[in-house]
């Protein structure tokens, strides 16, 4: 085989998220969601339609499911946002419908899209969002401080906040979230739209929440947070939740095997549609239950096949495969099932 | 009456108080924010609200009397127009934008919708901060008025009814604000302010006494639907009783109605907005 690089997409072990899961059940739930239903006047269909789950005290709960699949009205509800057709809903103790303020002392909110107050300096975002949360001065003068350094903040902590970074807003809407102490926390799509540092610094600062016995509620469609992050993950789409486990519980049951991706680029002479040939070839591999052609620079070719079982035992017949249609090949993944396959298997491919 | 009882009593209270102030410490916080970033920016809030009644005032009440096309007195009936336009649309100007901003662009509002307050309080502070630019407002318009014509009319035992109406027009103001800010879509708004605000503007006999437009019967009916119009009317009959104007009790009593009406649709559209 010409000269070949091989990863393996393997996830962190799943040890920890078992752990996290099994961690003692201390009283009442933290979140509480029983049938809710949310219909929108002149809708067809039903935006949430009877979901229920509950979220332990401390746990980092990821709702994940594709656009429109009723993620952000699941947690509008639950953030006192948006009125529930029916239904229960219980965050911190408190119901949102029947005592909304009691609900919104209790939680905090960081949104996907920035809502800081413009006319205000960072340091002062944090201070007022205290003071309506009736923190005292001294207190929320204290928490500001804290929460700045935190988050690395505390150089801007006195400029306008149009003058900050994307990601620096988002680092600032979590420590204002943090000013009033929440029992629990929605963070709605926490990393979209960061860069790779700040991805990781948010989800530092996540697990570190965790460790204080902050619940956490996050809503992604990125499968590798919901892998990294939650204890346990709720697969969302049509309104309803479709499966709920731990990441690795989910993937055991829900996925058949794991793939073997291969990168190409035509070998001399090639005729055209290599992709297409390659995965004739690999059809007819023992093993392989189906390829599919990736995204890739062209001239190379990306294609990927699902195979039953342990992709490593398949990769010789799929390596003598790909190497009879003369291709050139530069770069071999095996993929261990994760949440991806999960997910798709459960909420289909078509685009929404 | 026995110690305990005393005591029972003064617990009760004291109990009872601070459960009051402690449901308005975030509406108080939300408050003091609106009016530290005015604060901040005095001079331009200033100049946003009063270039307007200042020009309206220094050519209907100055230029055109100095050129000798105006009775003479005719600056004295306008001066209390201008005051009751300056309360009422400054507090309309001052609810409705910002919440148009708010609800479809800055989406600021949102972190102050999820204060541990009921939402409708919400609203009401937006009424109560713009009624508080609006009386500034209207409050400087009296040595502005002095600066630009020479005198203004005014009557000392009259106060009371011009605060009173000041603020009760500035509240109806802010409350049309509500109303037109959460129920037009953001999309239509510019186009709405122009056709609602200048017939406000004209029509709210601030620049004529409403009982001279006898004249014009149809305008005099159309006049008599702006709230501005009993304003105008109220500060007029306080301030130039002499000219004929509507009773200044009946000016009040309709503003408390315009105030309550327009404080429920406003309310409602506020409502609409803030929860889906």
């Amino acid at each position: 085989m010409p000269a070949a690089t091989v990863g393996q997409m393997t996830s962190a072990p799943p040890t920890d998220r078992d752990a996290g899961a099994r961690r003692p059940d201390g009283g009442p739930p933290a979140v509480e969601v029983v049938d809710l239903v949310k219909r929108y006047p002149k809708a067809s269909s039903n935006a949430v339609d009877g979901i229920s789950f509950a979220v332990r005290r401390g746990e980092v709960f990821g709702l994940l499911g594709p656009n429109g699949a009723g993620k952000t009205t699941t947690v509008g509800v639950l953030t006192t946002r948006v009125r529930a057709t029916s239904g229960r809903a219980v965050v911190a103790g408190a119901d949102v419908a029947a005592d909304p303020s009691a609900a919104r002392a209790r939680l905090a909110v960081v949104p996907q899209r920035t809502n800081l107050d413009q006319s205000l300096t960072a340091r002062q975002n944090l201070l007022f969002h205290a003071a309506y949360h009736g923190v005292g001065k001294a207190e929320r003068t204290r928490r500001a401080d804290e929460l700045l350094d935190r988050f690395g903040l505390a150089e801007r902590a006195d400029a306008k906040v149009d003058k900050v970074s994307g990601g620096q807003a988002q680092r600032l809407m979590i420590a204002r979230a943090l000013m009033h102490d929440p029992q629990v926390l929605f963070l709605d799509e926490p990393s979209t739209g960061l860069d790779p540092q700040a991805r990781l610094f948010v989800w530092d600062r996540v697990r570190e929440l965790r460790d204080r016995g902050t619940t956490v509620v996050l809503t992604t469609h990125d499968m590798d947070e919901a892998e990294e992050l939650a204890d346990r993950v709720g697969i969302v789409d049509h309104g309803k939740v479709l499966a709920l486990d731990t990441p690795a519980a989910l993937v055991a049951r829900h996925s058949g095997g794991g793939s073997i991706e291969v990168v190409l680029t035509p070998g001399e002479g090639d005729d055209g549609d290599l992709a297409g040939r390659v995965r004739r070839a690999l059809d007819a591999v023992r093993g392989v239950t189906g390829t599919d052609e990736m995204p890739a620079d062209a001239p190379s070719v990306r294609v990927r096949a699902s195979v039953d079982g342990d992709p490593a035992s398949s990769l010789a017949p799929v390596a003598e495969a790909v190497d009879s249609t003369g291709a050139v090949v530069t770069d071999v993944r095996l993929g261990r099932p994760d949440l991806e396959d999960v997910f798709i298997s459960l909420t289909g491919r078509e685009l929404r | 009456m026995s110690t305990t009882d005393d005591a029972t009593t003064t617990s009760g209270t004291g109990g009872a108080g601070d459960r009051a102030t402690g449901r308005l410490t975030p509406v108080l916080a939300i408050l003091r924010r609106d009016l530290f970033v005015t604060w901040r920016e005095l001079p331009s809030f200033l100049a946003q609200v009063l270039l307007q009644p200042v020009f309206l005032l220094f050519v209907f009440g100055q230029v055109l009397g100095s050129l000798g096309f105006l009775a003479d007195g005719y600056a004295q009936l306008l001066f209390p127009g201008i005051v009751a336009l300056t309360a009422f649309l400054t507090s309309l100007q001052n609810t409705a934008l910002p919440l148009v901003i708010d609800f479809s662009f800055s989406k600021e509002i949102e972190d102050r919708l999820l204060a541990p307050t009921p939402t409708t309080a919400v609203a009401l502070e937006k009424m109560v901060f713009a009624t508080l630019r609006a009386v500034v407002a209207s409050a400087a318009m009296f040595p502005l008025g002095v600066w630009i014509l020479g005198e203004i009319p005014w009557r000392t035992e009259g106060l009371g009814w011009v605060v009173l109406l000041v603020v009760l027009g500035a509240l109806t103001g802010s409350a049309a604000g509500l109303t037109l800010g959460t129920l037009v879509p953001p999309s239509k708004i510019n186009i709405v302010f122009a056709l609602v605000l200048t017939p406000l503007l004209f029509t709210g006999a601030s620049q004529y006494p409403w009982a001279s437009l006898d004249v014009l019967r149809w305008f005099q009916v159309v006049t008599a639907v702006n709230p501005l119009t009993y304003v105008s009317e109220g500060l007029r009959g306080t301030l130039v009783p002499g000219t004929p104007h509507i009773p200044v009790w009946l000016c009040a009593l309709v503003l408390v109605g315009f105030l309550a009406l327009l404080t429920a649709t406003g309310i409602r559209g506020f409502l609409r907005r803030a929860l889906d």
